[in-house]
């Protein structure tokens, strides 16, 4: 019961975080909403409920908390968004995203001081091996909090997220919990057609590495995969969930296709989606 | 031209050994990582002492930089050992974007820098490390002469909040810094004081660039000696106030005579007091296999190479 009304109030966030996310891009005519409209629910119910975290003020070493690393930079807006909701800096900020002088920068940096970002992400597959060396100063310093990730499947193309696979796996990194973004797409298309090696599974079982599958765009699933997945924590592996999502979830048109992996909609597309998104007691920034 | 002592014939890489174990001692958030050449980078004492602070990453550089990032984020004050080569070029984006942009206070420790590395060939001997890491934005690129410039460059680093390139190398060379010589960072070192030319040298060639003065004052030219062990931040006022009194200089560095410290100091003085400058360098090219000596040798990094561009930014003097 709690945990169904603990969904409930999460998808009314979830929704408000979309709108977010597709104004953000429209604003600037740039930025990449297919990707973070996928992980939406994900990146609310990380930080509106299971991790243990403390946006106010924000402690750049993490010590004593939960901490977040986004590896696959590009999808911003559903960080930012989600950041700003969650009180790490002013919502009305959001309005800043890519524009000249803002602390929002493309991808995330830690250059302007944004409360929530621990490290430049951007350049892909380094962000896995960063939160491995966080993972491990938890440990050396017995921290018992969680390092928690997200990593694109596009990304495990790059052979630096192997290196810090080995090593997470070497170092019983156990303390870490890695979701891959599993939408099946990139730029050019289908991550099968770019890179024919998507058993993610196998090779992380074959790394050393507990694993999880959920769908990411499913609340029953979120809510009972990822306590699975805690329940795991400290048992001398890391995890990962291979999280099944799709690229634009909540808006149709952009929904089963990699075309919007990097585009921002018009005044037109803007408006077609936010009414598949109903205005939430949030409210637009 | 002042007589220094030789107090021995040490390696650069023991120094930083001998620095890495000390300020393991200091601070105990001090940690090491190293892909794969413990020993060849001398981190056996610290690893002996520390085995809880020492990180094996295996041949896996990119990883350990990263890792290094992630450490220090929590706090940790992390010194990444490898071959120059791999620790720069093999790992320029991760010292970039998740170092020298997110500002992580990470070492980035370079062993077997330069042509005097020796038999192992072009494909070991980095002669653009300084490059690479001087362009990047608050990064402290450091390359000290001698054993005891080298532990005392390990300790200040520690010490030091910020993202930083130390550079040694292999071979045994002059010892002839004190032992006790506080390391300060960015601050030129005058070994000697003259007046007909400034001679800049950093690493193994500061040595040289001794002898040299020697072999200079013989000719009856008294040359100013400075070590510039600290590429960057460049140490503007002692460079400016040396080429005052000069009016010539000869720049020195077992490194591509392109993007090293040679055109730092030309950048600087070009735009505040133009002078005649000559390089000893190497000059746009590869190294190969040989030994040190024959290899400064063959690419004109020698104690006569030095003399002679003394002599011809002497006779550029309008």
């Amino acid at each position: 019961m709690e945990t169904q009304s603990t969904a409930s109030a999460m998808s009314t966030m979830a929704t408000q975080i979309r709108r977010d996310v597709l104004r953000m891009v429209h604003a600037v005519s740039s930025g990449h909403p297919g990707g973070s409209l996928g992980c939406v629910d994900y990146f609310t119910a990380l930080h509106f409920h299971f991790m243990k975290h403390k946006a106010q003020p924000f402690s750049m070493s993490g010590n004593g908390e939960d901490v977040f690393f986004l590896s696959n930079g590009h999808i911003s807006p559903v960080y930012y968004s989600t950041l700003a909701r969650s009180g790490y800096f002013p919502v009305p900020e959001l309005a800043t995203f890519r524009k000249l002088n803002t602390r929002l920068q493309g991808h995330p940096a830690t250059h302007e001081h944004l409360p929530g970002i621990r490290v430049a992400t951007g350049s892909l597959g380094q962000g896995l091996s960063v939160a491995a060396g966080l993972a491990l100063q938890k440990k050396i310093d017995k921290d018992p909090h969680t390092v928690w990730v997200v990593t694109g499947d596009g990304e495990l193309q790059e052979g630096q997220i192997w290196e810090a696979v080995m090593f997470a796996a070497h170092r019983k990194l156990d303390n870490m919990i890695v979701a891959v973004d599993f939408n099946q797409k990139q730029i050019d298309g289908s991550t099968g057609d770019v890179m024919g090696l998507t058993e993610w599974t196998s090779k992380f079982l074959a790394f050393g590495w507990e694993v999880l599958e959920m769908d990411g765009n499913n609340w029953d699933e979120i809510m009972s995969v990822v306590p699975q997945a805690q329940a795991k924590l400290g048992a001398g592996k890391p995890i990962v969930i291979i999280m099944k999502t799709e690229m634009g979830q909540g808006v149709d048109f952009m929904m089963g296709t990699h075309a919007w992996h990097g585009k921002a909609p018009n005044d037109e597309q803007l408006a077609k989606a936010l009414a598949q998104l109903p205005e939430t007691d949030h409210k637009d920034y | 031209m002042k007589s220094y002592e030789i107090l021995g014939q040490k390696d650069t890489r023991s120094g930083f050994g001998a620095g890495l174990h000390e300020a393991g001692k200091r601070n105990s958030d001090v940690v090491a990582l190293c892909a794969d050449l413990t020993g060849s980078l001398m981190m056996d004492a610290f690893k002996d002492e520390f085995p809880e602070r020492f990180i094996q990453a295996g041949i896996a550089e990119a990883n350990m930089i990263s890792v290094s990032a992630g450490l220090a984020t929590g706090g940790k004050i992390p010194f990444a050992g490898t071959f120059a080569n791999f620790a720069t070029g093999r790992v320029y984006d991760q010292i970039r974007q998740s170092v020298a942009y997110s500002h992580k206070n990470v070492k980035i420790c370079a062993s077997h820098a330069g042509l005097t590395l020796g038999e192992d060939g072009a494909t070991h001997q980095i002669l653009e490390d300084l490059g690479l890491m001087k362009m990047l934005p608050g990064m402290v690129v450091i390359n000290p002469c001698d054993y005891n410039q080298t532990k005392a460059a390990t300790i200040a680093i520690a010490e030091y909040d910020g993202p930083c390139y130390l550079r040694f190398g292999r071979p045994k060379w002059p010892v002839f810094i004190p032992e006790d010589m506080p390391f300060e960072i960015g601050k030129a070192l005058m070994l000697n004081e003259g007046k007909d030319v400034t001679i800049f040298a950093t690493g193994h060639m500061v040595w040289k660039a001794i002898e040299a003065g020697h072999k200079l004052a013989e000719k009856g030219i008294d040359a100013e000696v400075i070590n510039l062990h600290t590429i960057k931040p460049l140490d503007r006022d002692a460079i400016l106030a040396s080429v005052k009194k000069t009016g010539c200089v000869v720049s020195a560095e077992e490194h591509q005579m392109n993007g090293g410290l040679g055109d730092s100091i030309a950048q600087l003085l070009s735009r505040e007091l133009p002078t005649p400058m000559e390089f000893v360098a190497v000059d746009d090219s590869f190294g190969e296999s040989g030994t040190p000596d024959q290899l400064l040798e063959k690419y004109g990094l020698t104690t006569d190479a030095i003399v002679a561009a003394a002599e011809r930014a002497m006779a550029r003097k309008a």
